[in-house]
């Protein structure tokens, strides 16, 4: 993950330097060609983390049968920084941690968040609330690895993201597009190193493509000075190579690399997909012209076209500073577009397919400190979920009156884990079996929160 | 005989009183009798602080912290402002002060407001972008003043009624040209030029039948170094934390903080800008003589021709400036972050809210 923490602890600096290479990182020129040569080092990324491409083409149909559900799909918006749960999920209004914001009514009688959410609130009927969650950890870094891997962060151990599992569990045969896909702001000059979602021993193929700016993925338009017609005699020129190579020396890591050529090409074909302006003017007028916005049109765009597994991160929520002005600002961009984008789904029928998640790597300290700010907090916070799977408008666990602890159904980000691939039709009690090895799906020591699933 | 009293030198400054409070206090005011301090907590409550009693009484009317205060000129009527977006009225030295009016007078924050110098007017300002006058003896709404793109951080009168000066988020200064209403008037029969939706649904009573005019407004300066878009972070931070015009009303000095380097963190160093409202231009940065982190949550013109400014942010502490230098002539370390500043109608003290609960008051002159 890419975190620019507030604080800039050391732990900070230790989390920017937790890598994994993804689309973008290959070396090659731009253009076509480039993007092929991209997938293919996506291939030679796995082959480099010590799975044989054999191993690693092997561990797709691998896959027991009974984790496929077809046609599900994880929507996860992750608000980076660590989120207040006060200023969303868990209002304490008129009390010494509560800060100046009061709790509104929701379309949930009984429930309330923050009113920083007004439009939200009017959707609270198709979400439940988590408001046990206590995972004591404050660090950013160890927190987004938990959160999307559902496991304690262990040094030398690399367990699989979220999005990772879930298109390696959910990509239906024969799709077209990746089955993983991140969409985030530019990264800027920043060290984009660490976004890449690590896919572990899943392989690489299920490691991330980002979004930036919500762009299509980088390298996937033809140069202008290459014509369509030179494109495709180069192509035909490439395939018949490969083919009398592999009349003569086939292997598994051939078919490795034809498989991703062939991935690519895919991704080319449908670049269309990646392009949230195709939307009409009034749904892109719904959603609004923030940043953030475009990136749910996007969204929902992804979602449609089926793709497993889609991640929005909206930032930055590190408010150590004005936690309370920045928080007007920042959920002023959330609320409304996430709200649109959570109704459109329904509309259209997508939520009875797709799980909606908004959670954070953890949430912010009840006290309020000298600088009207907040700080890290592992210890007492919330997200929500929402969509297939998940019974709407429930709020399981509870905090004491001033928000400090967890009064009644403390969970983790291993329950939490476990929720998310059930509700999505995963038996996250099962098991991976990657050429020959098992791997647990998620925690063996965590189960899911049942009351939570439908 | 009577000795003559010390006369103001801030570096004699030092405390002479203290109340601790249950909560961070976030703003104080010093009502122009001098006899009450009032002062808002993060308790949702408005505290008035007897002065010679030292002892404080609270008062419940808004839903969210206050953060605003002013009185008409013979000190009776208070007026407050809360982040629940209402402007209360309130009999200021009532035994037990009830509120007289309630008004939901922006959507989102109150972050500020100023009594007219004749005592007629009441001007706030807030999130929703807009500058409002009222009419303080019936509570309707004068006009109301759009041309701000960001919220509305701080507004303060000119040296009469008829002129406004407001400052924003991003450090835009407007000044607004009003026209004379008498008191209790007919205001301009003219709709507003703009409207925001309210964020929630009022509690309080809306100003019946208000009829709002608007005023010209021009931007008359645009503050750079009081604003900072964090790219890392992609926030603004910025504003005027303090407003406070010159005593002869040539000078109007804005308090924030400058020199951003980590939004998140408040990483950045105190700063009044001192704007001229004829010129239309930033005369000077007030800064710190050393690298102070923080922003200036008050400030105050004395009558002997200096800027007084309140930091908090990274320690609290009194700057002294006589105005035509960049630094400080003296500075007084304060035992907390600084988060409001009052000053007495005689100038020769002022009060502190301070975020680790107490309110403390400051001589500014050595002990007779």
């Amino acid at each position: 993950m890419d975190r620019h923490a507030a604080c800039g602890s050391a732990e900070h600096a230790q989390s920017r330097r937790a890598v994994l290479r993804g689309f973008a990182s290959g070396a090659l020129a731009s253009g076509p060609i480039a993007a092929l040569g991209r997938w293919a080092g996506v291939w030679a990324g796995g082959y480099a983390g010590g799975l044989s491409l054999g191993q690693v083409m092997a561990g797709t149909p691998a896959v027991a049968a009974p984790l496929r559900a077809g046609g599900k799909r994880i929507l996860n918006i992750f608000l980076h920084g660590g989120v207040s749960q006060l200023e969303t999920w868990d209002p304490k209004p008129n009390t010494d941690t509560g800060g100046p914001f009061r709790a509104i009514p929701t379309s949930v009688p009984g429930v309330h968040i923050c009113e920083l959410l007004p439009h939200t609130a009017k959707q609270m009927h198709r979400l439940s609330i988590v408001r046990g969650l206590d995972t004591k950890n404050s660090d950013h870094g160890r927190g987004v690895v938990e959160m999307t891997t559902g496991r304690k962060e262990m040094k030398g151990v690399d367990n699989p993201h979220l999005g990772a599992v879930t298109a390696k569990a959910l990509t239906p045969a024969g799709f077209t597009l990746p089955g993983h896909i991140l969409v985030r702001s530019s990264p800027g000059k920043r060290n984009v190193e660490s976004e890449s979602h690590k896919a572990a021993y899943l392989g690489p193929q299920f490691s991330n493509v980002i979004m930036y700016d919500g762009k299509p993925p980088k390298f996937t338009d033809r140069p202008e000075g290459l014509s369509l017609e030179s494109d495709s005699r180069r192509n035909a020129f490439r395939q018949r190579s490969d083919e009398r190579f592999a009349g003569r020396r086939r292997t598994a890591d051939t078919d490795a690399y034809t498989f991703s050529f062939q991935q690519a090409r895919d991704l080319l074909e449908r670049r269309d997909v990646f392009d949230a302006s195709r939307e009409s003017a009034a749904d892109q007028a719904r959603y609004g012209v923030s940043e953030f916005g475009k990136h749910c049109l996007l969204a929902r765009r992804l979602i449609e076209c089926g793709v497993p597994y889609v991640q929005v991160n909206h930032a930055d929520y590190d408010t150590h500073h004005e936690n309370f002005d920045f928080h007007i600002e920042q959920l002023g961009e959330f609320d409304q577009p996430f709200a649109t984008l959570l109704s459109d789904l329904a509309d259209r029928g997508l939520l009875q397919d797709t799980l909606v998640c908004v959670m954070s790597e953890f949430g912010r300290t009840p006290k309020i400190n000298t600088r009207y700010g907040r700080d890290h907090w592992g210890t007492a916070w919330s997200i929500v979920l929402g969509g297939t799977g998940i019974q709407p408008g429930a709020v399981i666990g509870k905090t004491n009156d001033n928000g400090t602890a967890v009064v009644d159904r403390a969970v983790d980000h291993g329950h939490v884990f476990h929720t998310l691939l059930r509700a999505v039709g995963v038996d996250s009690k099962g098991e991976f079996d990657i050429g020959g090895r098992k791997f647990p799906i998620a925690d063996p020591a965590k189960d899911a929160i049942t009351e939570l699933l439908a | 005989m009577t000795q003559p009293a010390p006369p103001v030198d801030p570096a004699k400054t030092r405390k002479t009183a203290e109340y601790k409070h249950s909560r961070p206090l976030t703003a104080c005011y010093w009502e122009p009798k001098g006899r009450y301090l009032f002062f808002g907590a993060e308790d949702n409550l408005i505290h008035r602080y007897d002065v010679a009693a030292k002892t404080a009484l609270p008062l419940a009317a808004h839903d969210s912290w206050v953060r605003a205060f002013a009185a008409t000129p013979d000190g009776e009527t208070l007026l407050s402002g809360g982040y629940d977006g209402r402007l209360v009225w309130w009999p200021a030295t009532a035994d037990k002060p009830a509120p007289q009016r309630v008004v939901d007078a922006h959507a989102g924050w109150v972050r500020a407001l100023a009594v007219s110098p004749s005592g007629l007017r009441v001007a706030t300002c807030g999130n929703d972008r807009l500058v409002k006058e009222w009419d303080i003896a019936t509570g309707t709404l004068v006009r109301t003043l759009a041309g701000h793109a960001s919220h509305v951080y701080n507004v303060c009168y000119g040296k009469d009624d008829g002129a406004l000066y407001s400052c924003d988020h991003r450090g835009v200064v407007m000044a607004w040209t009003l026209p004379p209403v008498a008191a209790g008037g007919t205001p301009a029969a003219n709709t507003p030029t703009a409207t925001a939706p309210a964020a929630t649904a009022p509690t309080a009573t809306a100003p019946a039948g208000a009829v709002a005019g608007t005023a010209p407004g021009v931007e008359i300066a645009k503050v750079e170094a009081l604003h900072f878009y964090d790219t890392t972070f992609r926030a603004d931070i910025g504003g005027a934390r303090s407003i406070a015009l010159r005593g002869d009303g040539g000078r109007l000095a804005l308090g924030g903080i400058t020199n951003v380097s980590n939004a998140f963190a408040g990483v950045g160093e105190v700063a009044v800008a001192v704007v001229d409202p004829a010129a239309r231009k930033l005369e000077i940065l007030l800064i710190a003589k050393e690298k102070t982190q923080g922003a200036v949550w008050g400030v105050a013109h004395h009558p002997d021709g200096f800027w007084i400014g309140l930091s908090g942010g990274g320690g609290g502490w009194l700057l002294f400036w006589k105005g035509d230098t960049a630094n400080e002539f003296f500075r007084f370390k304060l035992p907390a972050d600084g988060r409001g500043l009052g000053v007495a109608p005689d100038h020769r003290q002022v009060a502190v809210a301070h975020a680790d609960s107490h309110l403390r008051v400051y001589a500014l002159h050595a002990d007779a």
